[in-house]
This record gives C-alpha cells, structure tokens and sequence, in this order.
C-alpha cells in the first residue's frame, strides 16, 4: 500500500518538467563577432531543450537579410549600398581594417574548424529557434520582407518582444 | 572492476570547437533509446565543461569520462 503511494508521487513530480525553458535575445548588433556571439549561445540553448526566440532590431535584421540591394528613398538606398549585404558581409566590431578584418577572422575561425556565421545560423535554426524582425527599423531602413530569408517567423514589434521576455527565463541584450 | 560500458551510438566530435560538440551531442542523443549510451570523442578542451552542463540542463547523464592523448571521451546516457 505504502509502495503504491510512493509510485504516483514520483509520477505526479515528474510530469510539470514538460515545461520548457526559454531564453529571448534581442540582437541589435550586425557586427560579425557580435552576431557570432549571439548565434553561438542561441545555439547551444536550443541544444540545451530549450525555446529560443530571437529579435532582430536595427543593425541586426543584417543576420536576416538576403545579399540583395534595399532601399528606395535616397538614404534608404544609402543604407542599402554601404550597409548592404548579408550576414557574410558582418565585419568585426574591432579590426574591421575596411574588410580585412572579416578576411581575417573569417580565415583564422576556418582554420581552427570553428563554423561560419552561415553554417551557425543555419544550425540554430535547423535546432528550431525562432527568428524575428523588428518591423519598425525594416521600415526605418527600407528592408522589406522580401528581402529577408524564408526562415524569419514573422515582423514583429515592441509588445511581442516584452511578452516573449517575460515569459523566458533570462533575456540577452545583444 | 571495471565493467564494460555498452555503447549504442560512436560519435566523433574531433575538431569541432563550441558549441557543435555539444550541438552534435543534442542531435545524436534522440537515435539512442532511453537507457542507451552514446560515446562521443572530443579534442576540444571547453567540451570536458560543456557537454557536462548539457547533460545536466537537459536531464541526462555523463557516466563516465575518459581523457587519452589529447582526446576527451564522454559516455553519455540518455536519461529520458
């Protein structure tokens, strides 16, 4: 009789573990190592079961885009020539040395068999994380959906971020 | 005594630096049953950390680790 009781609490304690965790990042940065960072710890939460979502705002919808020009007002055109491409084009918020840096860290990050931004991103989303870009600064920026990836979930704003960051266990600013 | 330890699934996560040896690790562990052992072989010296702190957020098992020659090896359970 005793046995039996102490069967269904341990039944009764395992079940609520189906619950989650989450993490949201908020990634404002289109810097290479920046973005780098990022997709390494979104990696290896979603590695860790966990959900993650991912915010892509400002300079970071760049992780999102598509190597295609943006633009039709002037600036906006500006933005897309000397901001433009995608997140090959990322440089190193240090060393940047007008494109060399990128040549460099990208060449030193092979040779020691690190992955690329690509193939990272690529295995984040393959682990199911969720990305997302901030429709304000696409409309700032003059970024239009189409010229992001297939794999973004949705344009989403302020409110969607907040939620999303309350209900996860922490949240990266980045 | 040292029993053997039945291995269900070899991986070899040699070379690979953070976080693909514990990725890999995450990818692999649903192709064994639960109970089942995947033994994965690493030369990167972060993993001896990671791959620990993987089993335990998601609720499986390093039972043993073996380091030879530069090389980290993890046998890991897979818990549920």
């Amino acid at each position: 009789m005793a046995q039996v009781q102490v069967e269904e609490k341990v039944e009764a304690k395992a079940k609520p573990e189906v619950k989650k965790k989450k993490v949201s990042i908020v990634v404002f940065s289109g810097d290479f190592d920046k973005l780098f960072a990022a997709y390494v710890i979104a990696t290896g939460a979603a590695a860790s079961n966990m959900d993650v979502t991912m915010f892509h705002t400002f300079w970071g919808l760049r992780a999102l885009k598509k190597d295609v020009s943006t633009g039709k007002s002037l600036f906006g055109r500006m933005i897309g020539k000397i901001y433009g491409g995608d997140i090959n084009k990322a440089n190193p918020s240090k060393y940047g040395f007008g494109g060399m840096g990128r040549w460099m860290f990208k060449k030193m990050m092979k040779s020691k068999n690190v992955a690329s931004l690509p193939e990272l991103r690529q295995t984040a989303l393959d682990l199911g994380v969720k990305v997302y870009g901030c429709q304000m600064s696409m409309d700032v920026m003059e970024i239009p959906r189409e010229t992001m990836i297939d794999e973004v979930s949705d344009c989403v704003g302020v409110g969607f971020l907040i939620e999303q960051a309350q209900q996860a266990d922490f949240t990266m600013f980045i | 005594m040292s029993d053997e330890i039945k291995v269900d699934l070899e991986l070899d996560v040699r070379k690979l630096l953070c976080p693909m040896p514990m990725v890999r690790v995450s990818q692999n562990i649903g192709k064994v049953p639960v109970g089942g052992v995947i033994r994965a072989v690493a030369t990167d010296p972060g993993s001896l950390a990671d791959i620990p702190s993987w089993a335990r957020t998601t609720g499986n098992e390093v039972i043993k680790t073996e380091r030879n020659d530069g090389e980290f090896v993890f046998y890991v359970k897979r818990v549920k």
